[in-house]
């Protein structure tokens, strides 16, 4: 995963580029957390434009981190899904709570 | 009698969460040999993944166990069963309801079965307290007919 920060807009920009599994999302997790605790950012963004793969461990992180974004204030988006990955967020529901930007 | 298949192929693996991406990439490479296009792939694949993945996490929990993977080919159908001799599911019906999940602080989102369900033609699932789960998929690879044609056209033309 790769991350920027903009100080100017308070934004925290994740671009995830691992395969999304129940293997993987643990070192997510942890570096998103750690990160919005750190910038403390107004807006954060997922991009899974590199994203190969995703299985629903992918639904359980994202609602995991709007939760922690929730917390500290910020507000959560997500961007660039295809394929796959498009079709398990739109089965799980969860883009009526996180708006894709 | 005994059902005649194509192929088949046999996997068994130690339930560590690193095995996961291994063992789906293993079923989609078998796969591969029903040409499928890469979004029948990326079904397969993500299917695996979420079976795999709850043998790892809810049928041996914190213990070590093996997984095993049978999968079959048969004329354009793929069949994967995937089991553990984990501690089982007490009632399928309701662990198969989309958003159920026994494990909600690991932020599991209990669609792993909805998953199944969708990207596969049929899923079953066997279990047994204290025996283990087995979840039987099956997926029926659309022909290319167009390129069939096209082959045909080739191969009638150059004789
Ligand atoms: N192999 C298994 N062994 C034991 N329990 C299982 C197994 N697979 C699924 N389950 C049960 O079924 C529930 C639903 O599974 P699933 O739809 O994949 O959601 P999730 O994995 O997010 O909880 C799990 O929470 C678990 O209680
Ligand atoms: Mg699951």
């Amino acid at each position: 995963m790769e991350s920027e920060f903009y100080e100017k807009d308070k934004l925290l920009i994740f671009k995830i580029t691992d395969e999304i599994d129940d293997h993987t999302v643990q070192m997510i997790r942890r570096r998103a957390d750690y990160e919005m605790e750190r910038y403390m950012p107004k807006r954060v963004i997922f991009d899974f434009d590199s994203v190969t793969f995703m299985d629903s461990a992918g639904i359980g992180l994202l609602i995991g981190r709007y939760k922690f974004a929730n917390m500290i204030g910020a507000k959560l988006e997500i961007t660039n899904l295809t394929g796959s990955v498009r079709r398990i967020f739109d089965m799980s529901g969860i883009l009526k709570l996180i708006p894709v930007c | 009698m005994k059902e005649v298949f194509d192929n088949e192929m046999k996997l068994e693996f130690i339930s560590k969460s690193s095995n996961e991406a291994f063992a789906r990439l293993s079923v989609a490479a078998f796969a591969s040999q029903l040409d499928p296009t890469i979004e029948e792939l990326a079904d397969i694949k993500t299917a695996v993944s979420e079976a795999v993945t709850n043998s790892i996490i809810h049928g041996y929990d914190k213990k070590q166990g093996i997984v095993k993977i049978v999968s079959r080919l048969k004329g354009n159908e793929i069949i994967i069963e995937i089991s553990d001799k984990g501690k089982g599911i007490e009632n399928v019906d309701v662990a198969k309801e989309p958003l159920y999940t026994t494990k909600p602080n690991l932020e599991r989102s209990g669609m792993g079965f909805t998953i199944m369900e969708s990207f596969m033609d049929k899923m079953e699932v066997e279990s047994i307290i204290g025996l283990g789960t087995k979840v039987t998929m099956s997926k029926i690879i659309k022909p290319k007919i167009e390129e069939d044609e096209e082959e045909f056209k080739m191969l009638t033309t150059n004789s």
